[in-house]
């Protein structure tokens, strides 16, 4: 047997310089060629630690074995048997802390490259043309509403239909797929991927009723008439804000706005689609997340000289993902750590020209582990800017908990769940994703959708709550 | 889905759409919007509804022609369908038996005050309203507004109908009159509405007013309606649109209507030219 490579396969990417003028996707995939001899590297242990890592328990070293073999058919089959949503985990599922993690030659060198494999097998089958359609069980003839169509909504929905049941999903926007089409940007998760994923779904059955906003039509209650089961899954939709003076001057947007805009309305190829969005010289992120990091990259592609991260921790307690920070640090976006806005100041027609940090500094480790940045007296500066965008979060959407009576809050106004079955105070009504957990990504809430679904269906069969 | 039944030219550049909308018109309530997309790379953009008509499953929409989004959808027929709308969205008004109700309309603002005005006189108020416009010619739903009120003023800029002048005027003549007033409902421009509140603040008279902000989900899920309420941040989509008038900051909500001015011209200029060339090639 060969020695294997320490090294995973590098894929092969647009480079910063021209990536930043466009929006298409960073990284090209591996070819045919590049997948099998990534997957070789894979050990195929007799107990693999991998699968521990992955919240939708995808059997890791069955589809890397396939891809070894040449057989992309029978490893589409061994993904799809847990995973409804390949392409789209592939690309924004954080491996590293997950499947990766836990793989054994990541002790000695780098892991294998479970990530990049997954979104190879999902793209090899969608370039054959040919989708394989997963067997569905006869009809039960019990009824699931799933509000929301998120990794959440559209897990439980995959899950759901194969055991013969039939799944309605309410999507409250105008297109299906909740944060993976308004949130996300199409560099990073081209939304023709998020469409070949839900057509998918709908090829398996189930319904989906756009435009419809559960709570404002029919609640939850008047659903529980009509279907056997619901799933509530309509994630953190409420943005953050710091309540600083000048926030709500022209210029200033909230994360989710600034996203919305760019991904769900195609702001970036105005006056083509008609949604606007400003386009600033000098952009300052509020935030040191993910979303941040989307964020700043998407203020380059629409044309920023500079895309600023403004966060008031240093580097290591960032909460983005490593790989993103280190794309946005390779396209040119700048980092101002320990520093915080405080304030916003703006020309007589109230667009915001200025912004008034203060310089922090880490102190004792806070609840949260990390140390507590405190502000330095007097150390305050001021900066020009033309748009700012504010991605410190986002709470749970009120929508479903202000109208469904029954159902337990929690006190980061989340809806209370049973972690093992996703069940709530409410009977029949589930819950999973981020209006469960708060802001989290987009495989937990994947993982959540699967718990309820096993949950829901167990409940189908034997009636008991 | 979303068909149009009817559709009436109210004024110049002014229409009125009954559009068959089963599920909105049977849970939609007086001061609850929609979200309208006409096409697949149209903008979202807020509506209030102006009447519901359950013997034919429909809400009627009256829109002013302004930008391209709005000019887009004064080009739809009779018969044809609206990509997307959703809704209700935000709150219902406040229907109360306050006593004497002046609803005061401005411009466009005459057709959302219709469904709340006749709610409250349903309620039992005794409602005077005040309507008003440009001109004449600009001047809508004076029958509608005149049989579902106890009195009725009108105003035009340019005296061309009804007393010259602003509806504020006429409101505060009422209470100079010395006319008791429980309630006022002003929808309108901002400056408009902003006007009528700064008349009854002194007099202490509750004004309701509804926002028109920008806003793309409607659902609070963005953020771009954020409108300041007594100093606290609120989005009118889903705390409003209508608040208390006296504690609306009126000067901020004025310049974020402004925020796509530049953007707003360009797409209505691309979309006039297309249009021209368009029915120079057809003939149509």
């Amino acid at each position: 047997m060969p020695k294997v490579s320490p090294v995973k396969t590098p894929v092969r990417e647009q480079s910063p310089e021209e990536r930043i003028h466009n929006f298409n996707e960073v990284p090209f995939g591996y070819s045919p060629e590049e997948a099998i001899f990534e997957a070789k590297r894979c050990l195929q242990c007799k107990k693999p630690k991998c699968m521990e890592g992955c919240p939708v328990e995808i059997d890791i070293p069955g589809f890397i074995g396939q891809i070894a073999e040449g057989n992309f058919i029978e490893a589409v089959r061994i993904m799809k048997n847990k995973n409804s949503l390949p392409a789209i985990c592939g690309r924004v599922c954080p491996q590293e802390e997950q499947c990766e993690k836990y793989c054994l030659l990541g002790k000695m060198g780098e892991p294998v490259a479970i990530g990049r494999l997954e979104r190879f097998i999902a793209d090899w089958e969608a370039k054959q043309g040919k989708i394989e359609m997963p067997e569905i069980a006869p009809s039960t003839g019990k009824k699931i509403a799933i509000i929301g169509s998120g990794p959440a909504g559209l897990t439980v929905a995959g899950d759901l239909i194969k055991l013969g049941h039939k799944v309605v999903v309410f999507e409250a926007l105008h297109k299906p797929g909740g944060v993976l089409i308004y949130g996300i940007p199409e560099f990073r998760l081209p939304k023709a991927i998020v469409g070949r994923e839900v057509d998918y779904i709908k090829k398996m059955g189930v319904e989906l009723v756009l435009s419809y906003v559960v709570g404002k039509l029919k609640t939850v209650d008047e659903l529980l008439e009509e279907f056997d089961a619901v799933f509530v899954g309509t994630g953190a939709g409420l943005p953050w804000f710091m309540f600083l003076p000048g926030e709500n001057y022209n210029g200033v947007y909230s994360a989710n706005e600034y996203l919305t805009r760019s991904n769900l309305m195609k702001a970036y190829l105005f006056p083509e689609y008609d949604t606007p969005i400003i386009r600033g010289k000098r952009v300052a992120i509020i935030g040191g997340g993910n979303v941040a990091m989307d964020s700043a990259r998407t203020a380059l592609r629409l044309g920023a000289k500079h895309s600023m991260i403004i966060y008031r921790r240093s580097k290591v307690e960032m909460p983005a993902r490593n790989e993103e920070i280190e794309h946005a640090e390779k396209e040119g976006v700048e980092f101002h750590f320990l520093t915080n806005p405080i304030a916003y100041h703006a020309d007589k027609d109230g667009w915001v020209r200025e912004m008034e940090c203060i310089r922090m500094e880490l102190g004792e480790p806070d609840k949260s582990g990390r140390r507590r940045p405190i502000p330095i007296n007097n150390s305050n500066f001021r900066t020009p800017v033309d748009v700012v965008v504010v991605a410190i979060g986002n709470s749970p959407n009120p929508l479903i908990p202000s109208t469904t009576p029954g159902l337990e809050m929690g006190k980061r106004e989340n809806v209370v769940v049973d972690e093992a079955t996703g069940k709530t105070s409410k009977e029949r009504v589930w819950a999973g994703g981020d209006i469960a957990t708060g802001a989290a990504t987009v495989i937990l809430a994947m993982g959540a959708g699967k718990v309820a679904a096993r949950s829901i269906h167990e409940y189908l069969q034997t009636g008991k709550w | 889905m979303n068909k149009i039944l009817r559709k009436v030219v109210l004024a110049p550049d002014i229409k009125l759409f009954e559009i068959e909308t089963p599920s909105i018109a049977e849970k939609v309530q007086p001061g609850q919007f929609v979200i309208i997309k006409t096409h697949e790379k149209g903008e979202r953009f807020p509506l209030t509804v102006a009447d519901v008509n359950p013997q034919n499953h429909s809400i009627t929409i009256v829109f002013q022609e302004v930008g391209k989004s709005s000019t887009y959808l004064g080009t739809f027929k009779e018969g044809e369908e609206i990509l997307d709308v959703v809704g209700p969205l935000g709150k219902a008004s406040e229907i109360e038996l306050f006593g004497t109700v002046v609803c005061v309309g401005g411009g466009i603002g005459v057709a959302p005050i219709y469904p709340i005005l006749k709610a409250l006189k349903a309620k039992g108020n005794k409602i005077i309203s005040i309507i008003g416009a440009k001109n004449k010619s600009l001047l809508i739903l004076e029958d509608e507004i005149r049989k579902a009120s106890d009195e009725l003023y009108i105003t035009t800029d340019d005296g061309s109908y009804g007393k010259k002048g602003f509806v504020s005027n006429e409101l505060t003549r009422l209470i100079k009159d010395g006319i008791e007033i429980n309630h006022v409902v002003a929808i309108g421009p901002p400056i408009m509405m902003k006007v009528v509140t700064d008349v009854t603040r002194p007099y202490k008279i509750k004004t309701i007013v509804s926002l028109n902000s920008i806003m793309v989900d409607g659902t609070g899920m963005c953020g771009a309606c954020r409108v300041e309420i007594d100093g606290k941040t609120k989005f009118a989509c889903v705390d409003g649109p209508e608040f208390d008038g006296h504690l609306v900051n009126f000067d901020l909500l004025m310049n974020r209507l402004n925020i796509y001015l530049k953007e707003e011209k360009t797409s209505l200029e691309n979309f006039k030219n297309e249009n021209s060339n368009c029915c120079k090639n057809k003939n149509c």
